[in-house]
């Protein structure tokens, strides 16, 4: 299969936040349709890794840097990192008071539109929109009238941010451990909706504590992050080895290289 | 202390004169109300309740009682400050009823000069027996100078489809007090949706101080709506009581956008087993406004429910007071009440004051608050921008969510959207 283009290359980015440095040196290249997974222990930069990508303002670049479509990423502010199309599906989602989650997804889609020169929709256009949105990944409009985020269960909280996924239509979806306190069941589901939106011109970059994700969705490539360094990768394989023999074994590989 | 004598004088010139025309039974209301009032005083900041708030710009102003206004505004002029088209309607022009530019419905929905006299048992049952005056100032002043505002009656088992609004506008330049004085009965299993508004014709400086009681009977479901958007040069003091029986339904929405000072107590007694209450508040603030909200929900009954939300927005060297007061009364068990206060500060200079006042007699209940004061979270700020939402839409967009919150909670579209336009409006300026 041919290799599509370099969408994103990170090269020896180092991070801290408050002062304690957690990246320490991460090289990564995500090329056009490519799922790429990290994983690693807790602790090991993960989460930290998705935060600087997307612009968290606790997070202070030391070192290295990291384009996004031949441009410099870093140097974005994260409402055009957005706009350009990288979405972060947070870990934690939050809850925003007052306002309706259709009301939130419309005024986020215009906000991205204007930028791409696009007419804005109102809310009967952006109704529609959002229904064929909706049954692509085979939801329901349940959640739309709530408060975004507000009174959610966990799953709901989750699926709520793949939803955002499909209305935003990303380049670069950067899923922040979007399986963590799911059972099997929306684990699925979620899964299920992730690879709906699989497309050739849309990369994944999909950080997970654990293997179980990756039952569902097959990664190009999976990557071993341990103290804030990259030190394995390799194919879907190497999923199903750390789910057996744990991270202790790359830790120590980190350690003595 | 001079301005006490100074209001007991204007009542008793006032009583002796062109007010002394009524029922004995009132004329005794009255001189309870200016007994208790000459009692009482002004409050100060040294007691418990008025700890945050200074009536002083109100006790040491200067304001004449307000007289019949020389000119009375066109339909038109004062079509800005209705917030619904259909429905009956009571305008009031500093205090006095304004019937060219009302629609009543026979003695149901009428002045309450009118049914002083055409409904007195009716009147007499109800008024003054809510609103207490023993530790209430404002509220013995406002009972002193009884004599026109709004009633409403709601025979049993009837429903008014269209809510019915209340206006209250001061008109002139003036520095005036008005007193009115609102009735709203609703029997026995019947419903009604009412809105009451108060609103100047002009910024100019005066004082109202209004008293709403509210009885609502067993079976039956009240959704009162007050609009409070003064001058921001007035003076607002307002008691709201409402009363509820068994398995009755009050909602009541307040929006406090106006007044250099305003306060407002709100007490809500579930006086039968089985009743529901929504209060539901936002106060939307800048410049130097003050304003002070005291609740007190009453837990008379058992299985009783209460919800209890207000939000406030505060900009620049605004200033909101909440107290929640919640008594749960012995034997009223299967009490389930909730409370919640948020405040968000959009400048450094802005200030709020929350607090909770629990107290509970009973030990079979659900009773839980909760209050924050603080500015926009970065979180959300973060959560937003990440989804291309620029930074100044971002703050535009979780301060009007607060606002948000608390009109969505109300039932009539219509006046949500008008209500929407106007935080629109002011979260714009």
């Amino acid at each position: 299969m041919a290799k599509g283009k370099v969408l994103l290359e990170v090269k020896g980015l180092r991070a801290a936040v408050a002062g304690n440095e957690i990246l320490k040196g991460v090289d990564l290249t995500i090329r056009d349709g490519e799922v790429h997974a990290i994983m690693g222990p807790n602790g090991s930069g993960k989460s930290t890794l998705a935060q600087v990508l997307a612009g968290h303002p606790a997070y202070t670049v030391l070192a290295g840097g990291a384009t996004y479509e031949g441009k410099d990423l870093l140097d974005m502010k994260p409402e055009d990192r957005a706009r350009a199309g990288v979405f972060l599906a947070f870990q934690y989602p939050v809850e925003i008071r007052g306002i309706t989650n259709s009301y939130f997804l419309r005024s986020a889609l215009n906000s991205l539109r204007r930028e791409r020169g696009e007419p804005e929709l109102d809310p009967i256009d952006f109704l529609q929109f959002l229904e064929q949105k909706l049954k692509s990944i085979g939801w329901d409009d349940s959640m739309m009238n709530r408060p975004v985020n507000e009174g959610f269960s966990g799953g709901e909280k989750k699926r709520n941010e793949i939803l955002q996924l499909a209305v935003l239509e990303p380049r670069l979806a950067i899923l922040d451990e979007t399986d963590s306190g799911l059972d099997i069941d929306a684990l699925k589901t979620v899964a299920e909706a992730v690879n709906q939106l699989r497309d050739p011109k849309r990369s994944f970059l999909i950080v997970t504590h654990y293997q179980r994700l990756l039952n569902y969705i097959t990664p190009d490539v999976v990557h071993v992050l341990a103290d804030g360094r990259i030190v394995k990768s390799g194919g879907p394989e190497l999923a199903h080895e750390l789910e057996a023999k744990g991270y202790d074994w790359l830790r120590d590989a980190a350690m003595v290289s | 202390m001079a301005h006490v004598d100074q209001l007991v004088g204007s009542y008793r010139a006032w009583a002796s004169n062109g007010a002394s025309g009524v029922p004995d039974w009132l004329k005794d209301l009255r001189e309870g109300g200016i007994a208790r009032f000459h009692d009482l005083g002004f409050p100060n900041m040294k007691q418990e309740a008025w700890r945050f708030t200074s009536v002083a710009p109100i006790a040491e102003g200067s304001f004449e009682l307000a007289k019949t206004p020389a000119r009375i505004p066109t339909l038109e002029e004062i079509r800005p400050f209705l917030l619904l088209e259909a429905g009956y309607r009571l305008v009031f022009l500093d205090g006095f009823f304004q019937q060219s530019l009302s629609t009543p419905f026979f003695d149901d929905v009428q002045s309450l000069a009118h049914v002083v006299s055409h409904r007195q048992d009716l009147v007499r049952a109800h008024l003054g027996k809510y609103a207490a005056t023993q530790e209430r100032p404002f509220s013995a002043l406002n009972t002193a100078f009884v004599s026109d505002g709004a009633f409403v009656h709601v025979p049993a088992k009837t429903t008014i489809l269209e809510p019915i609004q209340l206006l209250f506008l001061a008109s002139g330049s003036k520095p005036v007090v008005a007193h009115p004085r609102n009735l709203v009965v609703v029997e026995r299993e019947a419903r009604a949706s009412i809105v009451e508004t108060y609103a100047a014709l002009d910024e100019h400086s005066y004082w109202t101080n209004a008293v709403t009681e509210i009885v609502v009977a067993d079976g039956a479901r009240l959704d009162h709506h007050r609009v409070q958007r003064e001058s921001h040069r007035a003076y607002h003091v307002a008691t709201t009581q409402s009363h509820q029986g068994r398995d009755s339904t009050v909602n009541l929405h307040f929006v406090a956008f106006g007044g250099a000072l305003a306060r407002h107590d709100i007490g809500a007694v579930m006086a039968g087993p089985g009743g529901t209450l929504i209060l539901n508040g936002l106060y939307l603030l800048a410049g130097a406004q003050h304003a002070d909200h005291h609740t007190t929900i009453d837990h008379a009954a058992d299985h009783c429910e209460s919800h209890e939300y207000f939000n406030g927005v505060l900009d620049d060297k605004s200033r909101g007071v909440f107290t929640g007061r919640i008594v749960v009364r012995p034997g009223a068990q299967k009490t389930d009440s909730k409370q919640t206060n948020n405040n968000l500060l959009l400048s450094s200079n802005a200030h709020a004051d929350s607090q909770p006042q629990l107290e509970i007699y009973a030990d079979d209940v659900k009773c839980t608050h909760g209050s924050t004061v603080g500015p926009l979270d970065p979180r959300a700020m973060f959560y937003l921008e990440s989804r291309g939402i620029g930074k100044d839409e971002a703050r535009r967009l979780l301060t009007y969510g607060f606002a948000a919150e608390i009109l969505g909670r109300m039932e009539v579209a219509p006046l949500r959207a008008q209500l929407d336009a106007i935080v629109r409006g002011r979260l714009a300026e």
